[in-house]
């Protein structure tokens, strides 16, 4: 048996107590750091890179894997409890989960993150070690066009998520593309919509979008209202853990959400994170029983399908990432560099060359996800208790640490400008009735979405037809198309208003 | 003619004006043809699809009536002035403004400085309350950011400092 004894081999490696004390430190650390609001994972990572330089290459990769979790679920902490997604993929987790929190049932959300996340982590790790080479075979068939058409399907899916009117979310989402494109153009070297500002020839940061427009827009609103009608948070917390009811609705959504994640996950750039986009656009195709509370509204299935998506996405993407050496998302990006520094070069080599190291990799990653689960489950009474501080003292701390983590990404005070920008964008996007999650994802894929436009046009020699002649990519248009006549159909039309209205 | 849906009237009009000027941007770079995209190619396809999207936006809102609340309401000009003031306050601290040969004042000055001013977009503002969580916070921000984390920015005036 290949996968009993490849994980036998990675346990071997990853299991010895100096080992699981570096994941507990990693863990402990990266959630300290990472339930800061405004400091995201990307953020946590890589200001505590540096500690593990000293370590052997095993201890560190298992360091950070601890880390990765811990800073991961303190994001997904901070998008439940105040509504800021410190990565791009914890933008779906707020929908729902701050919903939750406002309600009182900030722990059955927590509890469910780490619970579905810890699942789907596991279910990945066993994907991974059963079905790699077959899986890097399909990572191969996607050419630049079956990119575009994925990534169209995506921003379509993404459109879902938005509750109000279907062209402002379209609307939105060209925005978002269009702001993902500001900085220097990769092929020509032209520098786009910067205004001569040096500090925008890299682009805008995504940080300092999340955290204007969904921080800062969220705190101007807030206050606007009177004290009265503002009650953010209701006084009762209901339960710190999930009710037996509660299970029966997570588990489906989880299972759902870890199958939808693992086979985006493999997909080279952005795969891992259209996962938890995905998950949630599913979710809320799901019949909702009579009983449920709708989507949106604080939903516990839309808090575990996109959390056990993002995490069986974030390890079957180690497939495309050791075999093309692409890294899925930001936090692997960092991951690769720390890789670099121990002296292993990512790609198809690392497997054959060095399998008590790959598999190593691959259970620490597991390792460190149950770290986070020992440690998070009694600490969830702590977090809640970060509600019970009133209002007039959260804000000032949310808009400080938003902007000293704006300003830490880069160092520059151009981060800070940046931040005041946004957060009156965001708060315009709330008086108007624009929501701003599909902005976000088509911020990401902007710039890939350019990219591989460009290249299926240069090899078609500028055809179109090239979109639809070759059958991968026309399937997936085929489906962004289903799914948007679905929307668009009087009958689901009627259905979804009636369902937001409630 | 009357305006049905004020909230999606306003957002049409901001969808076709920003769609406009992202479209004239894209004028003013290469275009090139589908087959050698110049770097305006994307961004004007962009621009134009979002200003149509736009007017169609602006126009239903004409006819239509939406379900539910749909003006806009009054602006909350007391948080959106002190909260986006209390931050750009704090990055002038933080930072100084070279422009003006203003030196940083440091992180310590900024956090007080952003915290003051943030609270004043609450009505009950109560100095004492300010002074005691801005110092809460002061030191928070110290453990966190400059011993555990080892950013490198200012923390006290250049004169303190040295």
């Amino acid at each position: 048996m290949d996968l009993l004894a490849n994980l036998s081999l990675g346990f071997g490696v990853a299991l010895t107590p100096i080992n699981l004390l570096y994941a507990f430190m990693g863990c402990f650390l990266g959630t300290l750091i990472g339930v800061l609001p405004g400091i995201g994972p990307v953020a946590t990572i890589a200001m505590l890179l540096p500690a593990t330089f000293s370590l052997p290459p095993v201890s560190a990769l298992i360091m950070l894997a601890g880390l990765y979790y811990g800073a991961q679920y303190g994001g997904s902490t901070t998008s439940i409890l105040v509504n800021l997604p410190g990565e791009p993929s914890a933008v779906v987790t707020c929908l729902d989960g701050y919903q939750m929190a406002r309600q009182g049932r900030a722990g059955p959300a927590l509890a469910t993150a780490a619970l579905g996340s810890f699942f789907a982590g596991s279910v990945g790790v066993l994907l991974l070690a059963a079905f790699a080479p077959p899986l890097m075979v399909l990572a191969a068939n996607f050419g630049p066009a079956e990119y575009f058409s994925l990534m169209v399907l995506g921003l379509i899916g993404a459109v879902v998520l938005a509750s109000g009117s279907l062209l402002k979310a379209i609307a939105m989402v060209l925005l978002g593309l269009l702001l993902g494109l500001v900085g220097t153009d990769v092929n020509s070297g032209i520098p786009r919509f910067s205004f001569g500002i040096p500090e925008l020839m890299d682009g805008i940061g995504f940080v300092v979008i999340a955290m204007g427009i969904f921080g800062y827009g969220e705190i101007i609103s807030n206050l606007g209202r009177s004290e009265k009608e503002r009650e953010v948070y209701t006084a009762k917390v209901h339960g710190l853990f999930p009710t037996l009811q509660d299970f029966k609705k997570i588990v489906p959504a989880v299972l759902r959400g870890t199958f939808v994640g693992s086979v985006l996950g493999v997909l080279p750039g952005g795969g891992a994170l259209l996962g938890a986009f995905a998950a949630y656009a599913f979710e809320k195709k799901v019949r909702t029983r009579p009983d449920e509370i709708p989507m949106g509204k604080g939903n516990i299935r839309g808090v575990a399908a996109p959390e056990s998506a993002n995490n069986a996405g974030a390890q079957t993407s180690f497939i495309p990432m050791l075999t093309l050496g692409i890294p899925p998302n930001a936090v692997m990006a960092l991951m690769i560099g720390a890789m670099m520094i121990h002296n292993i070069q990512p790609g198809p080599q690392v497997l054959t060359r060095n399998p008590a190291l790959f598999w190593g990799l691959i259970t620490s990653m597991w390792i460190g996800n149950l770290m986070l689960v020992i440690l998070n489950l009694p600490l969830i009474g702590i977090w809640i208790k970060m509600l019970k501080v009133p209002y007039r003292y959260l804000f000032p701390a949310i808009v400080l640490f938003c902007a000293i983590g704006g300003y830490s990404v880069n160092n520059t005070t151009f981060d800070i400008w940046m931040l005041a920008v946004f957060g009156f964008v965001g708060y315009v996007f709330i008086k108007l009735g624009c929501e701003p999650a599909p902005l976000v994802l088509g911020f990401i894929l902007g710039p890939m979405m350019e990219e591989n436009l460009r290249r299926a046009l240069l090899l078609s020699l500028g055809d179109w037809s090239t979109f639809v002649t070759r059958p991968l990519s026309a399937g997936l248009l085929a489906a962004a198309l289903l799914l948007l006549l679905v929307m668009l159909s009087p009958a689901v039309k009627k259905k979804r208003q009636e369902a937001f209205e409630e | 003619m009357k305006i049905k849906s004020q909230k999606d009237f306003f957002s049409g009009l901001l969808f076709m004006g920003l769609g406009i000027a992202f479209g004239g941007g894209a004028l003013g770079y290469k275009l090139g043809d589908a087959g050698r995209m110049g770097p305006g190619y994307f961004p004007l396809l962009l621009g134009s699809l979002m200003a149509i999207l736009g007017v169609v936006i602006a126009f239903k809102a004409l006819a239509v009536k939406t379900e539910g609340d749909d003006r806009i309401g009054s602006w909350a000009w007391r948080p959106l002035v002190f909260v986006l003031s209390s931050n750009l306050v704090f990055g002038v601290l933080l930072g100084g403004l070279p422009s003006i040969k203003l030196p940083p004042a440091g992180l310590i000055a900024g956090i007080y400085g952003l915290t003051i001013i943030a609270s004043l977009a609450e009505r009950r503002f109560n100095s004492r309350d300010v002074l005691i969580l801005a110092t809460i916070l002061a030191a928070i921000s110290y453990g966190a950011f400059i011993a555990l984390l080892k950013l490198i920015v200012p923390v006290w005036p250049d004169f303190i400092a040295g």
